[in-house]
Formats: C-alpha cells, sequence, structure tokens
C-alpha cells in the first residue's frame, strides 16, 4: 500500500498497513532491502542514505513521519546523535540497527532514547512489528497526560519565582517541566499512572531522580560553567558533584533542557510575530533544535494532528476523541488551580491563572468538538504563544494577552503549562474536520525555524555523546578451504543486464560447468597482485 | 541441457552454496523479497554489494598501505563491509570480517593483511559462484522455466 502523495484512507482497518518510515543507513545495499521489506509490510517508506539529509526531510515536514529506522554507523553523523536530534526535536521513535550487536552498543542506544535496536540481517518479521513502537509512544504519552493533574507545578513554580532574578528563570520553569517529564518517562506501560505523587523518589525498581529546584540549578551552573555548546552529560556530571546523580539522569535531564531552551526561543520567535506586548526573559541564545509547541490548537476546533499517524480522515489511534468535553475539562484546570491553592498560598499566582483559564474556555466553549489536548493548549497559549496564524485574527486572545500583567508570571505559567502538555506531544489525536487540518497542526513542536540550524549543527559538533564503537573480540573460527579443484572456466559473462565482468576478477569461462566448482584457485595470482604486503 | 536438469543443476548448486557456508538464510530472505514488481530483485542486490566489496576492498588495501597505518580507519572499512556482506547473506566474507576487526583492535598489522588476503579470497570464490549461478538462472528463464528457491 504505497500511497505516494496523500496519507492512506483506510488507515483505520488497514492498520498498520501505510505506517510512514524514514530509513537511515548508508550502505545503499541495505537500504534496498529495507525499502523492499518495508514496502512488503505495506509501508510507506522513504529512504536516506546520509543522516544529515534525513534531518531535513524531518524537519521540513515535521508530520510527515511515524518513525524512524537508522544505523548506527553511518560517515556524517554517528546514529545515535542523529537519534538523540530526532529525540529532541521530533519526538517519532527511533529504531537503530546495526551489524553489531555487542550489549554496549546496544545500551548506548537505548540510553540514547531507541525505542529498539535490530541486529542486521534484519528479518521482515522484525520489520513487520516496528508498528507498536508508534502505538506505544502514543499510548504511553496519552496515559501520562491524564494523570498530570494532580502534579503542584505550579507551586514549585511560585518557590522558584520568589526571590530569583531574571536569569534563573530558565531553572524554575525547566525545573518544572522536569517534574513533569520525569514523572511522565519514568512510567512503565503497567503502571498505575493515578497516585505518582511529585517528589516521590522511594526505591522504586526505577530509582526516580527528582529533580529539585536545587538540583537543577547546579546542573544549569554547570552547564553554564561548561559552556552550553561545549556540554556533555559527563561533564556535567562532573561539575555538579552529586554522588548519587548518574551520567544517565544528567544526560537525559540535558536533552529535556535542550528540548525546553528551544521551545522558548520558538514562543519568544512567535511572540515577535504577534502584536503582544509580553516579554520573556532572557534566554540563553544557542538554542538547540526547535520546539515549540504549535498552537494551532487555540482556534482549532477540530485539528489535532500530532506528528504520528496523522490521517485527515480518521487518526490512527482514537484515543481521545470526544471524551472530554470542554466542561470536564474546565473542571480539570480549575481542580489543579485548587489544588495550587491549597498547597501554596499565592492569591496573586492563581488569580493570575484563574483568569487564563476563565477566559480560555469561552472562546472554546463556543467551539465543537474539542478534543482533550485541544482543550488544554489554548490555556496556556491564549496569553503567552502566539501562533502567527491564528492570534493575529483573534482579538480575544489577543486581549487575554495583554491581560496579564506580569510578563515574568504569565510566561512561566505559560511555560509551565505548555511544559504541562509536553507528554501531550505526538500523540495519534484524531482530526475530526479534515478542512480544517492546518499546514502545521502538530501540537508538538516540529516547525524548525531555520535561524536555530547553525546553532544546532554547532552544538552537535561540539557534542561528545559517545565514544568510539567498542570492539569486542569474536572468538569466530575461519574456516577457509582452499581446495584445490578443476579449473574453473566456464562461466559466459554474457549477462546483460548485469555488467559483472567490469570486476577486477574475471575468470574466463566456458559453457559447460562441473559440479563441484565451489572452490578454485586459478585465479588467485590476479588477487596476490593487488594485495599489500607488508 | 533442459530445462529441468538447468533446474535440478540450479538448486545443487545453491544447497552446496548454504551447505559450505558461501551464503546463509539472509540470501534466501532476499529471493523471498523478489516479485514480480522486481523480478530481478537478488541479481541487484548482488551487484550492489559486488560493487561495494571492491570499493571496500581497495580502501582496505590502501589504508593497510600506509605508513603509519591507520587501524580505526582500516576497522572502519571492515566493519562496513561487515555490514554490507551481511546484506545478501555472505557468511564467509563476514566471519573474516569479524577476525579482521580483532586484528585492527589488537593492531596487529600482519594479522590484517593476511585477513585481508583471506577477504579477497572469499570474495572471489563467492563472486564466480554466484555469477555461475545468476547464470543457470538466466539459462532456465530463456528455456521458459521457473527459477527453484532455495529452501
Amino acid at each position: 500500500m504505497d500511497n505516494n502523495g496523500c496519507l492512506p484512507c483506510t488507515r483505520r482497518e488497514g492498520f498498520p498497513a501505510g505506517l510512514r518510515v524514514l530509513v537511515v543507513d548508508d550502505d545503499p545495499t541495505w537500504l534496498k532491502i529495507l525499502e523492499k521489506m518495508l514496502k512488503k509490510c505495506s509501508y510507506q517508506v522513504t529512504t536516506c542514505c546520509l543522516a544529515t539529509e534525513a534531518l531535513k526531510k524531518l524537519r521540513e515536514r515535521k508530520d510527515a513521519f511515524d518513525i524512524v529506522i537508522s544505523d548506527v554507523n553511518m560517515p556524517d553523523m554517528n546514529g545515535f546523535k542523529l537519534l538523540e536530534h530526532v529525540g529532541l526535536e521530533m519526538d517519532l521513535p527511533v529504531i537503530m540497527m546495526s551489524v553489531d550487536g555487542e550489549t554496549s552498543r546496544v545500551m548506548k542506544g537505548v540510553q540514547h532514547g531507541a525505542c529498539d535496536y535490530l541486529l542486521k540481517p534484519i528479518r521482515m518479521k522484525e520489520l513487520r512489528n516496528i508498528w507498536q513502537h508508534v502505538l506505544r509512544k502514543r499510548i504511553h504519552e496519552g496515559r501520562e497526560f491524564e494523570s498530570l493533574e494532580g502534579f503542584d507545578f505550579e507551586g514549585i513554580h511560585h518557590l522558584m519565582r520568589n526571590g530569583q532574578d531574571q536569569c534563573c528563570d530558565d531553572v524554575s520553569l525547566f525545573a518544572l517541566e522536569d517534574c513533569i517529564s520525569s514523572t511522565r518517562k519514568r512510567k512503565d506501560a503497567d503502571n498505575k499512572h493515578d497516585e505518582r505523587e511529585f517528589g516521590d523518589s522511594s526505591s522504586t525498581k526505577k530509582a526516580r531522580v527528582v529533580w529539585s529546584v536545587d538540583l537543577h540549578q547546579k546542573f544549569v551552573q554547570a552547564v553554564n560553567q561548561i559552556g552550553f555548546d561545549k556540554v556533555g552529560p559527563k561533564k556535567i556530571l562532573d561539575l555538579m558533584n552529586v554522588p548519587w546523580l548518574t551520567r544517565e539522569n544528567v544526560a537525559s535531564h540535558l536533552q529535556k533542557y535542550r528540548l525546553y531552551l528551544s521551545r522558548l526561543q520558538k514562543q519568544r520567535d512567535q511572540k515577535k510575530c504577534s502584536s503582544s506586548g509580553i516579554k520573556n526573559p532572557d534566554l540563553n541564545p544557542k538554542d538547540p533544535g526547535s520546539s515549540s509547541i504549535k498552537n494551532s490548537m487555540n482556534k482549532q476546533q477540530n485539528v489535532v494532528s500530532i506528528d504520528g499517524f496523522r490521517c485527515p480522515n480518521n487518526g490512527l489511534v482514537q484515543l481521545h476523541e470526544s471524551d472530554f468535553t470542554v466542561s470536564e475539562l474546565n473542571k480539570t484546570e480549575q481542580r489543579r488551580a485548587l489544588a495550587t491553592n491549597n498547597i501554596i498560598p499565592d492569591p496573586n499566582m492563581t488569580k493570575v491563572s484563574q483568569i487564563v483559564l476563565n477566559q480560555t474556555f469561552s472562546p472554546l466553549n463556543s467551539e465543537g468538538n474539542i478534543e482533550v489536548f485541544d482543550c488544554t493548549i489554548p490555556t496556556q497559549y491564549t496569553w503567552n504563544q502566539v501562533p502567527k496564524r491564528k492570534l493575529q485574527d483573534d482579538p480575544k486572545s489577543q486581549s487575554i494577552a495583554s491581560m496579564v500583567s506580569s510578563p515574568s508570571a504569565a510566561s512561566s505559567i505559560a511555560s509551565s503549562a505548555v511544559d504541562n502538555i509536553i507528554p501531550v506531544q505526538s500523540k495519534s489525536l484524531m482530526v475530526n474536520d479534515q478542512s480544517s487540518v492546518t499546514s502545521n497542526p502538530g501540537l508538538k513542536t516540529q516547525e524548525f525555524d531555520a535561524s536555530l540550524i547553525p546553532d544546532l549543527e554547532f552544538y552537535q559538533q561540539n557534542l561528545l555523546w559517545g565514544g568510539e564503537a567498542a570492539f569486542s573480540p569474536l572468538e569466530e573460527d575461519l574456516n577457509f578451504f582452499l581446495l584445490q579443484s578443476e579449473c574453473y572456466n566456464d562461466m559466459n559473462f554474457g549477462m546483460h543486464s548485469i555488467d559483472m565482468s567490469d570486476y577486477y576478477y574475471d575468470p574466463g569461462l566456458t559453457a559447460d560447468v562441473p559440479n563441484h566448482l565451489l572452490y578454485d584457485s586459478a585465479d588467485y595470482s590476479v588477487v596476490d597482485q593487488s594485495l599489500f604486503i607488508a | 541441457m533442459d530445462v529441468l536438469q538447468l533446474q535440478r543443476k540450479l538448486r545443487e548448486h545453491q544447497a552446496a552454496m548454504l551447505r559450505e557456508g558461501f551464503l546463509d538464510d539472509q540470501f534466501s530472505q532476499l529471493q523471498k523479497l523478489q516479485d514480480e514488481s522486481s523480478p530481478d530483485f537478488v541479481i541487484e542486490v548482488v551487484k550492489m554489494f559486488f560493487d561495494d566489496s571492491e570499493k571496500l576492498l581497495n580502501n582496505m588495501t590502501r589504508a593497510l598501505g600506509q605508513v603509519p597505518v591507520d587501524f580505526k580507519q582500516v576497522d572502519a572499512h571492515v566493519h562496513q563491509y561487515k555490514g554490507s556482506s551481511a546484506s545478501v547473506g555472505a557468511a564467509r566474507v563476514k566471519n573474516v570480517c569479524a577476525t579482521f576487526r580483532n586484528f585492527c583492535e589488537t593492531q596487529n598489522l600482519e594479522g590484517c593483511v593476511r585477513c585481508l588476503q583471506q577477504l579477497q579470497n572469499e570474495y572471489s570464490l563467492l563472486k564466480n559462484n554466484l555469477q555461475y549461478l545468476f547464470r543457470l538462472q538466466e539459462q532456465i528463464q530463456a528455456a521458459g522455466g521457473s527459477i527453484p528457491t532455495i529452501e
């Protein structure tokens, strides 16, 4: 099922047919084979032999692919690095492949966020099942989002805001975000999501790292000290000097940090395009990648195309179709606001958020059919994140935007709420109305700002995520038989479709072939000549 | 030779190649991938492998000829070749690559040179055998018969 331009319309019944796969491998032979195999699975395949080209493709059309399969060893970019970028910018599931199946490599893949690691040669049945990674990601993040309402991110934020100067805004905001995402990311599929409390770092199987404000501040200090472009998890870890923290913790936190920064950058850029007067605190200009949340949701009643199975007609997974009505979401938001109230009494803060919440929902009320994620985003965006397209013609939102008096508070709420939405990104949400699909429908921030590209490349050049491949000595015997058999003279290279006679080794062959022709030593003289003898 | 005989020969030759380790299951996977939309799939893939082999073997030769030898560079080529050989199921070639990589890691020049020689040999053998196989296929098809796949 190879629909070139349009998305497959029979997704609902044909799933996983039409899965849009991007394959990256520098070996053209493998690329050809994988393409063939994936097409046999009825997937829609795009191939790339360069990682940089793959990234370009991904950035050009954020929602063009559902999953990425990449080789580990590539000339222009390490596969792990590509993995990181894709995870950071597009949050697509990435499968790594290699002929090298050594444990340390596989572990590295997992640590960098690969959702699977396949060993070459790859079998068809392995490829048939890759859709599970796409689905899992959607479901997983969908579930976690629902459980976030008990989370006191606004309270924490308030704590941090007090007594901190401007430059620590990043710290506070990011810590919030990371608290959310660490709650999110450390769940496995079978967990009960409901009662996880923020701050619970009890000894579960996966020891959870709680990135408190202090810890995050240490982190940021370390990052700034090293220099944002030279930063690496090991260096940060060393500088932070927190004994129980692992490199892996730092690495994942760093990833989120970058994501967060680039999102802020995006927000600022979008703000420039709007007439809103809200300022953002100054941030580190070197923002990797791009991740601003697309705010089509503000006005978008029906379109929720998250990157991932985006089908205008019907989404892949009908996760939250019309479950959440506006009023229900209203409740959710207000409950959260109330929770905030209880924990950290801060009338000012709450008021602002309340105002925003209340305001936000009124325009929504007039629109039908709002999906879950649809609803939540406007909460954050109406007064901070101003999408180029929509808010410019929405006086209501703009007035809301100007309503918020304190820029930093607003932006921090925005960011925290925005961050709240992060788990929601790349969900497979249903697009109810095809006609209202915008050109940038993703909730997730796929729009890559061209001005950020130089930063990204510079960044990746300076980033040392891993060392050389570790080679393990393989104890394989070499069974090498050089049987002296008859001269192998009979192949006539009359195959026009394949110009095999061009190769350096070209025995003359006649018509009839003896059976024991597997081995011959006739033409090794040719071979010897080309050998380097030390 | 009639079609039946040719087909028998082909089957036997394929079986022999499998038995001797020139080819492994990956090759039969490739044959399974061949269909009406890509009737020359296997041959095309094998040709790409031949191209790759030439290039990589030359690279290795050059790299081992430098003074001093950059073993990481050599290893990179060998690793690439290992992946390439895995794509067509060239088991013996792949095995030599594995040994070769060990020598690269220990920076054993003599071992590397020996392995390169072995690689050249294995590649020649494989190429001969595959070309014979394809020749048989061609003859069968010309005579109107169908190609038996590896079981």
